[in-house]
């Protein structure tokens, strides 16, 4: 893995905690397969967070759930992969081995959080639950640590809260409610699945702070998914930039804000509105649908709305290769320079 | 819930008395004669004396009162009794006191020792108080309900006991392994079960398994009293397939519910929060989507529960069991006025004492739910 120099918050000597390799992912529906995770291989850093970006149906969020398997299976189907975690291969692990990972040491936070917890469970029972499975908490000493997770998630009058129902909650509280649950037993990885998406704005900003503040508390590795350019600015240390099931672009975050080489980085980056500068009458889009792939990518999943297309874009599918400093890496044949397209024609 | 259940309590009054005038004048608009049955011997003039010793001939608006002055006050009377902190029925309670002179409860055999010119009711009429009596019987139309509603409660109870037995595992499993062969299966079997008429898979099991095997007796004796072994399980023979026809089509209306509920919540982001958290696949199914699947499977099963009350008038009859569907069925064919009415108005009592009971239980299975 070529790794230059130290990214931000976190440190490039870091141990790394989550090693994912060739990932692949196929959905068998009754149209085909649909090939929604692709030979994706990314790694994780103790402490570090690394935000996901794309759009919908990008494959960020499969990639996620397929490294824990919490994809239904079928349709779902892992084809092939290594993730590396805690010295196992979640791919080859039992069942029982992953539920001891599940919520243990890997924690995860959902999109919805209206959705998201049982509706006829009070919240006590709901946190207590992992509390009890994996840390062999007792009644008390579970209901003891309850009221410190929500106290920690910043959940005011918490004893008195563990015996509400979800519908009592609001959708920020209850957001907090899920971080409480996925932090319940000290996970190293916290998965943490566009959590903020469905939350108005100021909510989105209080939950951010949340997570920055816990990250700082409890050190743990964060994968957060989102498609809004804007959170990861704000918190990641390095992104992954994904398209059509596989990784387009990675580097550490102001490298790839400053310096983004992939023409679909480029574009999303277009399409954030700048309050600042001269005025856009419309907003920025970027033309055309993200492909549904029906077949094991054989040549560049963004041709048909990259600008810079050539080709060998349909040719063959470009691998990341290193185009910068800090591991920056990208999966492009276009070298970036806006007029010398044909200085690729090697 | 409690200022809840008051208030539709006091609801339910009103509602009780539109629906038992309207059952009445159904009752009454029907050309039916309480002397019909009677033997063509019998001259019209006499005829004529039944029927206005009987109150036929008073004014419908009369009637309805004097009946409804018995349902409401009188039987009540009847039934229960409390001194010194015990429940008695009035009539045991009377004779236990020697207040009145006969037993309450008596065979024919005591009876026409006892009253033999056959005054029976005159005995009740004058020291046990006024009674709803049957045209037909002239006996007390709650005796009759309190005879028959044994036969009925054993059959049917059981019938739909074992069909929510079948029905839950059955339903969940199918949802849980959708399109398996074991939900083909169960869906192809439930809907035979839904769409078959019971007195089709009646007759069906009396020509194969009481004509053809000869396993079980085709008629339902309901003059076997269980003293022993030997009887219970003759009782248990004899209940096997009224029971499992019943059943049949209980599991089947009941398992698709529980298999609709269920797949309606499996796919809910509580369920993935829930395997996220690395609980059991047994926990994930059976407390977290269980619990929610319930609420409109178990409202259902409440709502049904009158029906058991009201006997399976079909099978009842199919089998030959003297339940309460039975009582209805010849009552109606005899133009027996008082046994109609006061089946009818139990019934309504039950169906909306089950609504305002599937209402609670929906309360309180599902916190989000509120009535206060």
């Amino acid at each position: 893995m070529p790794d230059g120099a130290a990214p931000q918050n976190s440190d490039a000597s870091d141990p790394t905690v989550l090693d994912v390799r060739d990932l692949k992912t196929v959905f068998r529906t009754r149209r085909g397969e649909v090939h929604a995770v692709n030979n994706v291989s990314f790694h994780l850093r103790a402490g570090e967070l690394l935000g996901v970006v794309g759009e919908s149906g990008s494959g960020k969020s499969v990639t996620m759930m397929s490294l824990i398997r919490l994809l239904p299976m079928p349709p779902a189907e892992i084809r092939a992969g290594v993730v590396d975690f805690d010295d196992m291969d979640l791919m080859q692990a039992s069942e029982d081995q992953l539920r001891a990972i599940r919520g243990a040491r890997i924690g995860m936070i959902f999109q919805d959080p209206m959705t998201s917890l049982n509706p006829v469970f009070n919240v006590g029972y709901q946190l207590m639950e992992p509390l009890r499975k994996h840390m062999g908490l007792g009644k008390e000493a579970a209901r003891k640590r309850s009221v410190e997770l929500l106290e920690l998630v910043g959940i005011p009058d918490a004893a008195r809260r563990l015996k509400d129902y979800p519908h009592q909650f609001s959708g920020g509280m209850r957001q907090r409610v899920m971080i409480a649950i996925a932090l319940a037993c000290d996970p190293k990885v916290l998965i943490a699945d566009e959590p903020t998406t469905a939350l108005d704005v100021t909510i989105q900003a209080q939950i951010l702070e949340l997570v920055k503040e816990l990250r700082q508390k409890l050190g743990m590795a964060i994968v957060w998914i989102t498609h809004d350019l804007g959170v990861i600015a704000g918190i990641a240390d390095r992104v992954m930039v994904m398209y059509g099931g596989q990784v387009v672009e990675e580097a550490p975050v102001r490298e790839l804000f400053a310096n983004p080489k992939h023409p679909y980085t480029r574009m999303l980056l277009e399409t954030v509105p700048s309050l600042s500068g001269e005025r856009n009458d419309r907003l920025q889009v970027i033309q055309g649908q993200p492909p549904m792939l029906a077949r094991d990518p054989d040549s560049c999943a963004f041709r048909d709305r990259c600008p810079h297309a050539f080709d060998r874009c349909a040719a063959e599918n470009p691998l990341l290769r290193d185009v910068g400093p800090d591991g920056h890496r990208a999966a492009c044949f276009w070298d970036g320079d806006t007029q010398g397209e044909e200085a690729v024609h090697a | 819930m409690l200022t809840f259940t008051i208030r539709r309590l006091i609801l339910a009054i009103p509602t009780l008395l539109f629906i038992s005038f309207i059952i009445f004048l159904i009752v009454k608009l029907s050309p039916s004669d309480p002397t019909a049955g009677l033997p063509l011997t019998i001259p019209p003039e006499v005829r004529e004396q039944i029927r206005e010793s009987l109150g036929v001939n008073d004014p419908v608006f009369v009637q309805y009162f004097k009946w409804l002055k018995l349902m409401m006050w009188d039987e009540p009377l009847h039934l229960i009794w409390v001194e010194d902190g015990w429940l008695y029925r009035f009539e045991d309670y009377l004779y236990a006191r020697e207040i009145c002179p006969h037993p309450p409860h008596l065979t024919q055999l005591e009876r026409t020792d006892l009253f033999p010119d056959g005054d029976y009711n005159s005995c009740i009429f004058d020291e046990y108080g006024p009674r709803i009596i049957s045209y037909q019987t002239r006996s007390p139309v709650m005796e009759l309900i309190l005879q028959r509603m044994p036969q009925t409660l054993w059959v049917v109870g059981t019938s739909y006991i074992v069909g929510i037995l079948i029905a839950l595992p059955l339903g969940i499993i199918s949802a849980y392994r959708q399109y398996s062969w074991f939900d083909q299966l169960g869906t192809f079997v439930s809907m035979i079960g839904f769409s078959v008429p019971t007195f089709f898979t009646g007759v069906l099991f009396i020509v194969i398994f009481a004509v053809n095997l000869g396993w079980f007796p085709s008629v339902y004796d309901t003059t076997l009293e269980v003293t022993d072994w030997e009887t219970f399980k003759q009782q248990f023979r004899q209940m096997i397939m009224p029971v499992m026809v019943l059943g049949l089509f209980n599991a089947s209306q009941i398992s698709r519910y529980m298999r609709a509920s269920m797949l309606d919540n499996l796919n809910q982001d509580y369920v993935r929060t829930a395997r996220a958290k690395g609980l059991s696949e047994s926990v994930v199914v059976l407390v977290h989507v269980l619990r929610n699947s319930m609420i409109p499977v178990v409202t259902v099963i409440a709502l049904n529960v009158p029906a058991v009350f009201g006997g399976a008038i079909i099978t009842e009859q199919v089998f030959k069991v003297n339940g309460i569907g039975q009582l209805l069925i010849i009552a109606i064919q005899a133009g027996d006025v008082p046994v109609v009415q006061t089946v009818s108005f139990i019934f309504a009592v039950l169906i909306v004492l089950f609504n305002l009971l599937a209402d609670i239980l929906y309360g309180v299975l599902d916190p989000r739910i509120r009535y206060d």
